[in-house]
């Protein structure tokens, strides 16, 4: 997941000697509000197998985007695969480029992330052929 | 039904049409239902948009991304052949078509919606205009609403004042008679 990518690209070797993002306690019931800490990668795995559907419709490709873009996160390149070849399933360009959109937003002020993600989902992006919306021009106004 | 009039567009639309093919707005307003009957009569002279809230809204917003709805459904006939492309292999459409798919589905790009607009402005000049303004009323009440200004205030006044309160030893532990220096004849 890209919480911890995110700090440690940020702060360097800061990030080394402060806390850690999330609660690693000894004492694993102190930390979380109720039930089990998923972890990245079952979160990931989750997302994933939701897009995976061969199913899916419309309106699930809606839900779980929007869902997922109001997480606290940048989703993983793996994720984001998973969208674009669901968005593909149901014939959806304009969505595919749009998530690209929202995913560079979610980065914020994290500059090295989006083009980390579009490198990482570069063979899928030509594969299906989507642009993206640098190649298309609507990143400026 | 629920409706919401939004007045951000301007122009005389059909209702069935506007429900369709109309944009939320971040200025836009809530009529109540029981206003429904009044702007069937007032159609012609509406300025502003109406949105049928009890279908699905098309929205531009940086944190959903997707909205219920594409921008444009009603589609011409390129349009609609356009459409039809898109089931196709991606990588056969051009560039234009690609953004043409992509604004039948939005009506603005994230760097668009993202514009700063100058409404600041607008805020800092109001809030100078209401700051004069008090000023302004201020200024009436002091010639009109204040009583006249007691002679306690003068300066002579003061001054004797502060000679009697030394000469009676005011506050003489840690008030004012204890900052003034009796032998010298100054303050401290």
């Amino acid at each position: 997941m890209f919480r911890a990518a995110v700090r440690l690209s940020v702060s360097g070797v800061r990030s080394l000697t402060r806390t850690q993002p999330r609660c690693q306690a000894l004492v694993a019931s102190r930390c979380y509000s109720h039930g089990d800490n998923e972890t990245d990668e079952e979160f990931d795995a989750r997302w994933v197998t939701y897009f995976n559907n061969p199913d899916i419709d419309a309106w699930e490709l809606r839900k779980g985007l929007n869902t997922l873009i109001g997480y606290d996160l940048v989703p993983e390149p793996k994720i984001l695969e998973a969208v674009l070849r669901a968005c593909r399933r149901l014939n959806d360009l304009a969505s595919a480029i749009r998530i690209l959109e929202a995913v560079k937003d979610k980065a914020g002020p994290h500059k090295d992330i989006y083009p980390y993600v579009i490198q990482e989902l570069r063979p899928t992006l030509d594969e299906l052929g989507i642009s993206t919306p640098e190649e298309l021009g609507i990143d400026k106004v | 039904m629920f409706v919401l009039t939004s007045a951000r567009v301007g122009g005389v639309v059909a209702r069935r049409a506007a429900a369709l093919t109309s944009t939320t707005s971040t200025t836009s307003t809530t009529s109540t239902t029981s206003s429904s009957v009044r702007r069937e009569s007032q159609d012609h002279s509406k300025v502003s948009e109406e949105m049928d809230m009890s279908r699905p809204m098309y929205w531009d917003r940086v944190d959903t991304p997707l909205p219920d709805k594409p921008y444009k459904d009603v589609l011409t006939a390129a349009e609609k052949s356009l459409k039809q492309k898109e089931k196709g292999p991606w990588t056969e459409l051009s560039k234009e078509e690609k953004l043409a798919l992509y604004r039948l589905m939005f009506c603005q790009t994230y760097a668009e919606m993202k514009q700063p607009t100058s409404e600041w402005k607008t805020i800092i000049g109001g809030m100078f205009f209401a700051v004069g303004f008090v000023g302004l009323v201020v200024w009436w009440e002091k010639i009109y609403v204040y009583p006249t200004r007691p002679r306690t205030f003068e300066e002579d006044w003061q001054r004797m004042q502060l000679q009697r309160a030394l000469d009676m030893r005011m506050n003489p532990i840690h008030g004012i008679s204890s900052k003034w220096d009796y032998e010298k004849g100054q303050w401290k």
